[in-house]
């Protein structure tokens, strides 16, 4: 069908790209993405298909990643699963006219805020995720009524081909599509005007992609990534609390995600509890010879085994390592790794690893690690192991971050009811949930007024009185008004 | 301005931020209070530097702009506590114990460019937004209207925090250096062309931006029997074309559309009123200078458009006045009705059928603000479902812009962002997600070694299914 077809045309150049975009201009113009039945159509469609193929999409992921069962489950299908739910039950609602007040000024009136979808959309996904990742955000597009176009990462083949072979045997390709490619097919389609631009990735690349959609005026959300750190308490539960950071660590694609702990500051003088901790649950969790746990993603391609192998082999840190280091570079393996007390200004500590390697630094008091964190650019998360109210507290008013989590790792993105995304150089914008919607739609003000409630006071020619008139107007008192209608205070 | 200048300035804002002052309330309402002062304390001024740099008259100086920020400002302090506090979200059970909010917090260091047809309100309104968010700023005036940016930039200061709100002034160049340095957020009113320009810029530091631009706003006219209702129709729309900044004005109505046989109606009642308004000539400001001035003669002497001139026509290039003008039918590819006209021209396109001019609009860029007068619901529904524009007003033109629950933003060429009213609030905030948990309750199944139960089990939970969860607890599930 649509996917041979392309296939079969060569190379997905600019050419193709215009053509793409004025078959998905000419479905949107169509009107047909606007209706309700449609938009619940599509979403019950993938719903299905993810039921369906759900042993097709785990292997997908297995051959990319070799994401573990139970996290290709948790992480990727089930999440798709429920933003599919989600999206079902409260799409109605979502898309109902909100009414808000009207003000005394332009009485009388009505007012509300109409949801409309921005067109046709573009996302372009990541590998790491590669299926909730792509999924999500199409979710919020298809809700919000617009035609979308997924551009899936390369760098996850299987997914990305996956996607390219099933989504049309589901959906209505009139007016959503998949465009597989790397660079080359996603800079043809960057050259187009997007109603709005998604992408999940980087931040060199997200500047490439707003810088793009400035010729348009095209909004975009970035979703990138950073440093996220773990701040550890010496007032805690360290046992759950290292279960929970190894868990958000290693069982999250072995490190390689946007809100993966990246390093772990604490102090002096708990270092010593902690990192005895880690080893000993690590050892638990994946065995004494981790490069055989069946329950690590490997890395996913040579390109990044050699970037992770360059962080460890700087001269700076090669030192500091007290755990781990193992690696496998047939297989593509590399065993989790503890650095302690590594220079803040090695190469391990000024980019973001996304891999299995985490980096322990120490301070002498433990509020010395905001500042720490408030001298980088923020990060898409900031994750603080305390009891201690205080410290919360002060953690929560005093560090920036896209979101925040106390006691635990990366939980936040699996509630709906929270916006997921960055600031600074994390990235801009926001979605899951309702928020997936918002971000694809646009919101219309929209007053109503009748033709009664005439204010002369608008129009010239301009008197004192009019004057009196339109401040009492404008200030939304009543008596004022009144006084000022009646023509006090007299000249 | 020196560049090591704009460095020593910027750092001084970010070391305030960095103190923390901004973030307080009292520092907040203490800032908003400094502007209603102003407002207050100099308005006469503010009158005289409106009336210098585009000839505004007071009353519309005081209805456009003093007026609405005396109302936005007060509409901030009556609720920014509100604003600031946390947002309590929902969690599934399944993550019992733990609670989750939306924190609003500042963004830091933003940068604001006003712009020159509402040179006090187009740089005050974001100044209580980033002020709102607990922001420390630099807001550029625009130097096309010098007086009022003399004032803001030399007398505003006596009311504000220096430490926190710097104001600049200068022109293209300044504003190039400007958006050279690294910001938070960059908030931008102006045209489209250097809309593009700001985005570009802000996409090396991939810095937010809100850009309110323009477009051409067309007004909708349904034939109205009722002669009450036609008279009250026709002085809102010359209220709302020559009334704001004689037509140079984003939210301006740029053109009519009105059905061919109740268009000399329209036109002779538009006359009238146009007439009955403008009988003193300081009643209407002045065109900015003289390019505009230019300009707008121009789009007028352009081949085929003075034929179709049906009102006025005539300027004065010593007190650059462009008279209201009318005209019916000009050629659609003339500049006139492609580019937006800021100006006081206003072409009268006529169509068949009054549902026409909703395919008319919707082939052309999305505008800031569509109006549309009628009684017609069937045709009022279709208007908002079939169109796409910043704001849709109803029998009436400009007025949306007083509503502080409506969001104030454009969409596609019109701009993206909006901002008055808590939104401005929100538009130079980041609402910073929270999930707290405690230590209690733990699910063994999310750690590795992982097997088919733990698999089964989360199954059981991520459906949110409890009772499958109770009985594999118990032992009476299994796989």
């Amino acid at each position: 069908m649509g996917v041979e077809m392309e296939e079969n045309r060569g190379a997905f150049d600019g050419h193709r790209a215009a053509e793409l975009m004025a078959e998905l201009r000419e479905a949107f113009g169509s009107g047909r993405t606007r209706s309700y039945e449609w938009r619940v159509a599509q979403l019950k469609a993938l719903f299905r298909m993810i039921d369906e193929k759900e042993a097709e999409i785990m292997a997908a992921l297995y051959s990319d990643l070799a994401k573990p069962e139970l996290e290709a489950f948790l992480h990727e299908v089930s999440l798709t699963r429920s933003a599919c739910q989600l999206a079902l039950k409260e799409l109605k609602r979502w898309m109902k006219p909100e009414k808000v007040s009207s003000s005394i000024t332009t009485f009388p009136s009505s007012s509300e805020i109409v949801s409309e979808p921005l067109g046709v959309v573009l996302i372009i996904s990541a590998w790491n995720y590669p299926f909730i990742l792509s999924l999500d955000p199409v979710i919020g597009a298809i809700a919000a009524g617009n035609a979308v176009v997924l551009k899936p990462s390369e760098v996850a083949p299987a997914t990305s081909s996956f996607f390219a072979r099933t989504l049309p045997a589901y959906l209505d390709s009139s007016a959503i599509r998949v465009v597989e490619g790397a660079v080359s097919e996603t800079t043809a389609l960057l050259e187009q005007k997007w109603d709005k631009i998604l992408y999940t990735g980087n931040s060199k690349v997200g500047r490439i992609v707003m810088a793009a959609a400035a010729k348009y005026l095209t909004p975009v959300v970035l979703e990138l990534g950073g440093k996220s750190p773990v701040v550890v308490d010496s007032n805690v539960n360290l046992e759950v609390a290292v279960k929970r950071i190894i868990v958000g660590k290693w069982g999250c694609n072995n490190g390689q995600a946007c809100i993966a702990p990246d390093y772990i500051i604490t102090t002096k003088s708990f270092a010593p509890k902690l990192v005895e901790a880690l080893k000993s649950t690590l050892e638990k969790f994946y065995g004494e010879d981790p490069l055989e746990s069946k329950d690590l993603s490997r890395i996913v391609n040579s390109n990044h085994f050699a970037r992770l192998t360059r962080l460890l082999d700087e001269d700076k840190v090669y030192g500091k390592i007290i755990y781990g280091g193992q690696r496998d570079e047939k297989k593509l393996k590399i065993s989790p790794t503890l650095l302690f007390d590594v220079p803040h200004d090695s190469l391990i500590m000024k980019e973001e690893i996304f891999g299995p390697i985490l980096p322990i630094i120490t301070v002498d008091k433990v509020e010395e690690s905001f500042d720490i964190i408030n001298s980088r650019t923020k990060p898409l998360a900031a994750y603080l192991f305390t009891k201690d109210k205080i410290l919360e507290e002060k953690f929560v008013n005093n560090v920036s971050s896209g979101g925040m989590l106390i006691n635990d790792v990366a939980l936040h993105l699996a509630n709906p009811n929270l916006p997921f995304g960055g600031v600074g150089e994390s990235g801009i914008g926001a979605y899951h949930g309702k928020f997936s919607f918002d971000a694809f739609s646009h919101k219309k003000a929209v007053l109503h007024r009748s033709f009664g409630g005439e204010a002369p006071a608008r129009y010239p020619p301009y008197t004192l009185k009019k004057q009196r008139i339109l401040k009492a107007l404008l200030s939304g008192d009543i008596i004022s008004l009144v006084l000022a209608l009646l023509g006090w205070p007299r000249s | 301005m020196e560049l090591v200048e704009l460095e020593e300035l910027l750092n001084e804002v970010r070391q305030t931020f960095k103190s923390g002052k901004t973030r307080c309330f009292s520092w907040r309402k203490r800032q908003l209070e400094g502007i209603l002062e102003f407002l207050h304390d100099k308005e006469q001024d503010i009158f005289s530097a409106l009336k210098q740099d585009l000839g505004k008259h007071k009353v519309e100086a005081f209805r456009d702009e003093v007026g609405i920020l005396i109302k936005s400002v007060n509409y901030a302090l009556s609720n920014l506590k509100k604003w600031m506090a946390s947002q309590k979200v929902r969690m599934p059970w399944a993550f019992f114990p733990s609670s989750a909010e939306v924190l609003p917090e500042p963004l830091g260091v933003v940068l604001i460019f006003s712009s020159w047809n509402f040179p006090i309100g187009l740089a005050l309104e974001p100044l209580i937004g980033a002020i709102s968010a607990g922001n420390v700023m630099v807001l550029k005036t625009a130097e096309l209207a010098p007086a009022s940016s003399d004032l803001i930039a030399n007398v505003l200061p006596l009311y504000l925090d220096n430490k926190a709100i710097k104001i600049i002034q200068g022109g293209q160049f300044v504003g190039e250096q400007l958006l050279d340095c690294k910001w938070d957020k960059i908030f931008f009113t102006g045209s489209e062309r250097v809309g593009r320009i700001v985005m570009t810029k802000a996409a090396k530091h991939l810095t937010p931006v809100i850009l309110e631009l323009g477009g051409k706003c067309p007004a909708i006219v349904d034939t109205l029997s009722n002669l009450r209702d036609l008279k009250v129709a026709v002085r809102r729309i010359v209220g709302g074309k020559w009334g704001p900044c004689c037509g140079q004005a984003c939210i301006g109505v740029d053109y009519l559309l009105v059905e061919d046989k109740f268009a000399p109606i329209l036109i002779d009642l538009l006359k009238t009123t146009i007439k009955r308004f403008y009988v003193e000539s300081d009643n209407i400001s002045r065109i900015v200078n003289k390019q505009h001035f230019q300009r707008l003669c121009d789009l007028l002497n352009e081949s085929s458009v003075r034929d179709s001139i049906a009102f006025g026509g005539s300027s004065d290039y010593e007190t650059l006045k462009v008279e209201p003008t009318i005209l019916v039918n000009p050629p659609l590819e003339s500049l006139l009705m492609t580019e937006e006209i800021f100006g006081p021209l206003l072409p009268i396109i006529t169509v068949k059928k009054i549902e026409d001019s909703i395919e008319f609009i919707s082939k052309r860029p999305k505008p800031l603000a569509i109006y549309a007068f009628t009684k017609n619901e069937h045709l009022k529904q279709r208007i908002i479902a079939e169109t796409s524009s910043g704001s849709i007003t109803f029998n009436d033109t400009m007025v949306q812009y007083a509503c502080d629950a409506l969001p104030f933003g454009g969409v596609g060429l019109s701009g993206f962002g909006k901002y008055h009213g808590k939104f401005s609030f929100d538009a130079f905030s980041h609402g910073k997600a929270v999930l707290r948990r405690s230590f209690l309750i733990e699910f063994v199944c999310r750690y590795p070694p992982w097997n088919d139960m733990k698999l089964h089990f989360m199954r059981c939970l991520y459906r949110f299914d409890y009772i499958g969860l109770l009985l594999m607890w118990l032992g009476l599930k299994r796989e």
